[in-house]
């Protein structure tokens, strides 16, 4: 990557308002003012880096990284990908960090008093770095709907939180994974948030039967595509 | 050609996630970026608070902030500038949730300056991300420094940003018995919005 085009900007069509009306905290914390254009400099295009020497060996098993008295609960999967560019390009070595409720909809955060109970043998955190191809993989139960305060009767569909940095400090991204066929996608308004239909159908994971692993978990396939280079400005 | 996947809110949850030390385990990396052990520059730190739009406290905010060493270099291979010293021991990279007022700090070094577009310098700053439930898509935005008049007054970024609204970029420098403590203050909306950037 070079500083003369820096990286490509976030794609408007793509990416949510700050400020989206059905979900109302958006409603006080939805910047107003314009945002003031950055063309990248060396703030832009360089960040962290974090070795493999990082990570413990069970950090990307969600299913056994927490372990106290036996097996979490709720249905195993595998949740595998590639993190590319806007070229198709693999990309290496990038951090990614996930979270989630537990399979009955219950998150072990302090602030979470769903009634659903907590899993003693499920934390619901864990993370990896890409490898050299940018593909990814993850462990995992399959979490639970829960209910929310956003409106009457609202719950979130099932979904799996992703943090990913990417090559520098201008691709970051936090976003959700989905699950196919959930009916409480249409009514979600995190998920309609998203201007595109195009968009909202790219969050939503694959059912990957070459992923699925026989008599041990079902998988889906996932990818993920951070902001790729830019265009070469006119002038320097 | 792949298109950008969309941004989610990072939603209340994420602290057992991202700054999982009060759950007892290990965090990617955490608010101290630099202590007394770390080689050169001056010793700082950075406090401040969110606000939403009724100037209440964000409680469940996440702040990441990226820079360069006191001499002005990245640690990264996009920074190959070999004649300015690379601190093998300074990662940059900086993480704080803030707490049930919305506050939040980092203790590091204060950045040396760094290149800037063409020939131009740029003032020393800190790079900065806001993520927070009710934040669909997380905010840049950048911290410089009140004892840095004169950079300041020749930064490119700075000057590109309407005078009125500058100083909302501008962390207050406040000197204590423990060494200089810079105040910045991080408002989502209303008066005083914080200058955020397409970046």
């Amino acid at each position: 990557m070079t500083m003369a085009g820096g990286y490509a900007p976030l794609d408007r069509d793509v990416h949510p308002p700050f400020s989206h009306a059905d979900y109302k905290s958006t409603a006080l914390r939805s910047p107003r003012k314009p945002l003031v254009p950055l063309a990248h400099t060396l703030s832009e295009i360089t960040g962290p880096v974090f070795g493999h020497d990082a990570f413990a060996p069970l950090d990307d098993n969600l299913t056994k990284n927490a372990v106290k008295n036996g097996e979490p609960l709720g249905e195993r999967m595998i949740v595998t990908g590639r993190v590319l560019d806007e070229d198709g390009r693999g990309i290496p070595d990038t951090l990614i960090e996930i979270w989630q409720a537990n399979a009955a909809g219950r998150y072990i955060h302090v602030n979470d008093q769903h009634d659903a109970p907590i899993d003693p043998n499920f934390f619901g955190a864990g993370r990896c770095v890409s490898n050299s191809e940018g593909s990814y993989r993850f462990t995992t139960i399959r979490p639970g709907a829960y209910p929310w305060p956003n409106h009457a009767n609202a719950w979130r569909p099932p979904h799996i939180h992703f943090s990913l940095f990417g090559p520098s400090f201008v691709t970051r991204l936090v976003t959700q994974m989905y699950f196919p066929g959930d009916p409480l996608l249409e009514i979600d308004p995190i998920f309609q948030s998203i201007p595109a239909a195009a968009a909202r159908r790219r969050l939503v994971a694959e059912f990957s039967p070459e992923v699925t692993e026989p008599e041990w978990a079902l998988g889906y396939a996932w990818d993920i595509v951070l902001r790729g280079a830019g265009a070469t400005p006119r002038e320097a | 050609m792949p298109k950008q996947t969309a941004s989610q809110t990072i939603g209340p949850y994420f602290a057992y996630g991202l700054t999982p030390e009060a759950y007892g385990r290990a965090g990617i990396c955490g608010n101290v970026l630099a202590g007394a052990d770390t080689a050169g520059g001056e010793l700082i730190r950075v406090e401040g608070r969110v606000l939403d739009g009724g100037a209440d406290p964000v409680d469940d905010a996440l702040i990441e902030i990226w820079q360069a060493n006191a001499a002005g270099r990245y640690n990264h291979s996009a920074d190959a500038r070999g004649e300015v010293a690379l601190d093998e021991a300074f990662s940059g990279i900086g993480r704080c949730a803030t707490d049930a007022e919305g506050r939040f700090w980092f203790e590091t070094v204060k950045p040396g300056a760094v290149p800037g577009r063409g020939n131009t310098l740029q003032a020393p700053h800190i790079n900065v991300v806001v993520m927070a439930r009710g934040m669909l898509l997380h905010a840049f935005t950048r911290i410089y420094f009140s004892d840095e008049n004169t950079a300041n007054a020749n930064d490119p970024v700075l000057e590109s940003v309407e005078e009125a609204r500058r100083p909302t970029l501008i962390a207050a420098r406040e000197d204590s018995a423990k060494g200089p403590v810079f105040r910045f203050e991080i408002r989502l909306q209303g008066d005083g919005e914080t200058v955020f950037f397409a970046a």
